[in-house]
């Protein structure tokens, strides 16, 4: 069988498995054995995938398999992944991990959960294997709807309306993707012959440039929506606050990048002369989140809210930099989904953590928290100097590899916003610096606070989890960088063949 | 001519006779033994139904006034199947005391409207075409009264009556006109002479009309929010699915087969009705507590979306409608039989009374909600299928903004649904709906619909077999 059918598989047979529990601890077992499961299978595809490189399979895709679906509109089960799918499905399988065991003290309907979670997350594996267009908006639009009952059941604060907000302007996002698609779909066959969804043909030909300039902006803007891009990126801090642990982690994780993924993949890979010319609109916009996103944070008090703008932050360099379209510059924004992906799920596990023991995430409550709970707090020192950049840890390769990327741009308006969102790494500095100084440091705040217990098993399992894959890609980043730069070639080429206006 | 060529009308003689059968029966039934004719009647319809399955001839009769081709039969067993699914979920309503004297009526009435449907998709001339809709509509007055103490039943019957008389009027004007511009009622022939002039326009207008009473489009829409409300919840589904789906489909083959030369003519207001169509519905459906309101302006928006399958015009356009209309059938027959469940056991019929429902009724409540997303189209469950074949044939036909309205609409569609969703899983309830188990022939209704929903998506054969047909109807 296909490794990559079975990728998918795992997730389905986990739900059915959870829903015969009889209680909350057998569902999270469950839950717990099937990501486990999942996360060896995704081991073995990566070796698989190295493997098949070093031994000199140039395709495109890998593990590729095919299966008409509905042969009149040409609809296609489609299969296959590259060096980034194959990053992206990696992280996949370590926040969910991770997300499970964060979520272990969970007793509210556990069963209905940990299926809505695992939902998630089928969809989210669905869509990075993706190569026909249908499927992928399929998996893209399933992936959605699962949150708005994980926020609105299983949340905190005003989680209906958050729920309600984010579902529906992710939707709305869906809605001019399917225009994105449905134009691609039509567009797929200038020179006559069928019409098709996969990604792999149409990038083959080219989309007559009218076309492509009236679809760039419905699928790009499309997939910006849930990439937090500027001005649409106001779902994101009220959902992620809202959301429970495990759900935060997820999606500021990992479905977010199915936003960035998509931008490049859907948009930017199938209409490059369309996306260089409009790239300057996007690339202004991106540089206002980055810079908009960190400022918002320093002023929040809210730990959720701090990192949910972070986020926003974040993901605007992930933009920011698949628009500059250079080698240097994509490796780097996929880098940045990555390392970022990591990092904030880190980040909202332990904020979840927190929580659990002090019941506020107000930061002007808490203080001297390093005394009490050290382990946590360590984790969360070292989730802080990621996030800001220091060396050694995953966020310095990224953040490096996107600025010289963009600096590579000889001219000035990109060497200007270069510098601009480059700044963005000392306002970080400041919020993170803030936080930990207020939060772990000094007197113990609150004195209630002195008798909290530190991580138990569980929480130690899925922070560490998460560490160490961030030291890993800090410490060695080159396989990854490397794995993804050949995976990259292609579309840079493609985008490299039309000559910048 | 051939005795043998009435088995082209196989349907509409099967279900005469068993419209006849019950009459029959009921002469022969004692009063006591009254309930025993909901047992007969649903064995005998599901054995008609059965038998529509059965692949046979195709052909015209009388001189083309009656056409039968593989499409026709199909649309014919789609509306055979949806009323089988409204007879098992009345079962238990039926069974009520107040209606043991009006079983058979409800049967005959709702069998005669069907004979009249499948007469109108079958009609080769607008002879058979308005003799097959007035059947289809008079017999629903009565059943849209047929709570005749209730004063909002029999405003419901009342209002129906008028509106389609009027209606019905008017569209009989526009055909009186395309009459004396063609000098025929042959669906063939006009194809062949109609011409863009302006009785013909003047009379086209007039038929839209007729028919956008029929179908509800926004702004022939005021009566189905009042007579859905007031009529029984099984005659509302009645209405909202089965009846409505049968003028779809007849709307789309005279519009693709009998107007298909006027296409520049009435794409543009095919265009206006659908944007104001699928607008309007969802910003009243918003708004709306009472469920039977609440689904009366959620059908109307559904029949928007219909509207981008004919301005994909062509193969693709009607295999389109076919396919959603059948998917339409199991996805809001599953809500109307959940409501009609609930409704029949504790008599809630508002939104917030659903409140808290999952606690006590978990089953119905993934019923309802799957319901819900399939009518908000979301995958992988058949509403974005069909949703998405309307919107990839509209969009064939380069109405890429149509397109992007439509599915903005469905978002906004989808908050109201997430509104009643969030009332069963989320709000909270001191006294939710107590448990209870709804009659077996219910479940079989429920699961038909739910396996409906959560197939049809997948089984691409249904979509591909409704393609192959409706290439061989329009060729």
């Amino acid at each position: 069988m296909n490794i990559l059918t079975l990728l998918v598989l795992i997730p389905v047979l986990t739900m059915v498995v959870v829903l015969f529990t009889k209680d909350y601890k057998g569902a999270r077992l469950a839950s717990a054995i099937g990501m486990g499961i999942e996360l060896i299978a995704t081991v073995y595809l990566v070796l698989a995938y190295l493997a098949a490189r070093k031994t000199g399979m140039m395709h495109e895709m890998l593990f590729t398999s095919d299966f008409m679906w509905y042969p009149s509109l040409n609809i296609h089960f489609a299969f296959g992944v590259d060096g980034i799918a194959v990053a992206m499905i990696g992280l996949t399988s370590i926040v969910i991990f991770a997300g499970i065991f964060a979520s272990w003290e969970l007793q509210f309907l556990t069963k209905e959960f940990f299926v809505s979670l695992i939902l998630l997350v089928t969809a989210v594996y669905g869509f990075f294997i993706s190569l026909d267009l249908f499927t992928m908006f399929l998996f893209y639009e399933l992936a959605l709807i699962p949150m708005y009952l994980l926020i609105g059941l299983w949340g905190t604060g005003p989680k209906e309306k958050s729920a309600m907000k984010l579902t529906l302007m992710l939707m709305a996002g869906s809605a001019l993707i399917m225009v994105g698609i449905l134009g691609l779909y039509y567009n797929s066959a200038p020179g006559g012959g069928p019409l098709t969804f996969n990604i792999i043909e149409i990038s083959k030909i080219s989309i007559p440039v009218a076309a492509q300039r009236f679809f760039f902006p419905f699928a790009f803007v499309g997939f910006g929506i849930l990439g937090a891009l500027f001005p649409f990126h106001t779902w994101s801090p009220d959902g992620h606050a809202s959301a429970p642990t495990a759900v935060s982690m997820l999606h500021a994780g990992v479905l977010m990048k199915l936003g960035g993924y998509g931008c490049f993949r859907v948009a930017m890979f199938l209409m490059p002369q369309a996306a260089q010319e409009m790239a300057w609109i996007f690339i202004i916009l991106t540089t206002i989140s980055v810079v908009y996103g960190a400022f918002s944070a320093i002023w929040q008090t809210d730990l959720k809210f701090i990192n949910a703008y972070s986020s926003v932050s974040h993901c605007g360099l992930v933009i920011f930099a698949l628009l500059m379209m250079n080698e240097t510059a994509m490796d780097g924004a996929i880098l940045q989904m990555i390392s970022h992906g990591l990092m904030t799920a880190l980040f909202f596990a332990l904020i979840g953590m927190i929580y659990g023991r002090t019941h506020t995430r107000d930061i002007r409550q808490m203080g001297g928290l390093m005394k009490v709970i050290p382990f946590l707090a360590v984790v969360y020192m070292i989730a802080g100097f990621a996030s800001l950049g220091l060396p050694g840890l995953s966020g310095f390769v990224a953040e490096m590899t996107v600025f010289v990327g963009s600096f590579q741009h000889q001219d000035m308006f990109h060497r200007v916003v270069t510098v601009i969102v480059a700044s963005s790494i000392v306002i970080t500095a400041v919020y993170i610096l803030k936080v930990v100084g207020v939060l772990l440091l000094g007197p113990l705040k609150d004195q209630h606070h002195a008798d909290l217990e530190d991580a138990k098993w569980y929480e130690k399992l899925s922070t560490v989890t998460l560490v160490l894959a961030v030291a890993a890609i800090g410490i060695a980043p080159l396989w990854l960088s490397d794995t993804i730069v050949a995976s990259l070639k292609p579309i840079v080429a493609r985008l490299a063949m039309v000559i910048p206006f | 001519m051939d005795l043998g060529q009435f088995i082209l009308m196989r349907h509409e003689l099967l279900l005469t006779v068993a419209a006849l059968a019950i009459l029959v029966a009921e002469i022969f039934t004692s009063e006591k033994n009254k309930s025993k004719l909901i047992n007969f009647a649903l064995v005998l319809f599901a054995l008609v139904t059965f038998i529509g399955f059965i692949p046979g001839e195709t052909g015209n009769l009388f001189g083309g006034s009656f056409q039968s081709s593989q499409l026709t039969v199909f649309m014919k067993n789609v509306l055979n199947l949806a009323v089988l699914i409204v007879f098992l979920q009345a079962e238990g309503w039926l069974r009520k005391p107040e209606n043991a004297d009006k079983i058979s009526e409800y049967f005959i009435l709702t069998l005669s409207t069907l004979i009249g449907m499948n007469f109108m998709v079958s009609a080769g001339d607008f002879l058979i075409f308005y003799i097959g809709l007035e059947t289809a509509t008079i017999p629903i007055a009565g059943l849209a009264a047929f709570d005749k103490y209730k004063s909002e039943s029999a405003e419901a019957g009342i209002k129906l009556i008028l509106s389609s008389a009027l209606s019905s009027g008017i569209l009989l004007f526009g055909l009186s006109m395309i009459y004396g511009a063609t000098g025929s009622i042959y669906f063939a022939d006009i194809a062949t002479k109609v011409a863009p002039n302006a009785l013909i326009a003047l009379g086209f207008v007039f038929f839209v009309s007729g028919m956008g009473f029929k179908i509800s489009l926004v702004p022939f829409h005021f009566w189905t929010a009042d007579v859905y409300e007031g009529a029984p919840i099984n005659v509302t589904s009645y209405l909202s699915v089965v009846s409505k789906g049968a003028a779809a489909f007849i709307f789309t083959i005279v519009l693709f087969t009998v107007f298909k030369n006027i296409v520049e003519l009435w794409k543009p207001m095919i265009y206006t009705l659908a944007i104001a169509t699928m607008t309007i519905g969802n910003l009243f459906a918003m708004r709306q507590n009472n469920i039977k309101r609440f689904l009366a302006f959620s059908s109307i928006a559904q029949a928007g979306f219909i509207l981008l399958g004919i301005l994909g015009a062509g193969e693709l356009g009607m295999t389109a409608i076919v396919y959603f209309v059948l998917v339409y059938v199991f996805t809001n027959l599953g809500a109307f039989g959940v409501v009609a469940a609930i409704h029949n056991a504790s008599g809630v019929e508002t939104i917030s009374g659903y409140n808290g429902l999952y606690q006590t009724n978990p089953k119905l409540s993934w019923l309802m909600t799957i319901s819900l997303f399939s009518l908000a189209g979301i995958p992988p469950i058949a509403g974005f299928f069909g949703k998405f074949f309307l919107f990839t044939a509209a969009a064939g036909s380069g109405y890429y903004i149509l397109v992007l309205i439509a599915v903005l609409n469905a978002t906004i569609s989808l908050y109201y649904y997430l509104l009643v969703i969030k009332a069963i899983f989320i709000e909270k309830n001191e006294q939710p709906i107590p448990e209870f188990r709804s009659s077996n022939s219910m479940r079989i209704a429920l699961v038909m619909c739910i396996t409906g929903v959560l197939v049809t998506g997948f089984a691409s054969g249904v979509f591909e077999y409704i393609r192959s047909i409706s290439k061989l109807f329009l060729n």
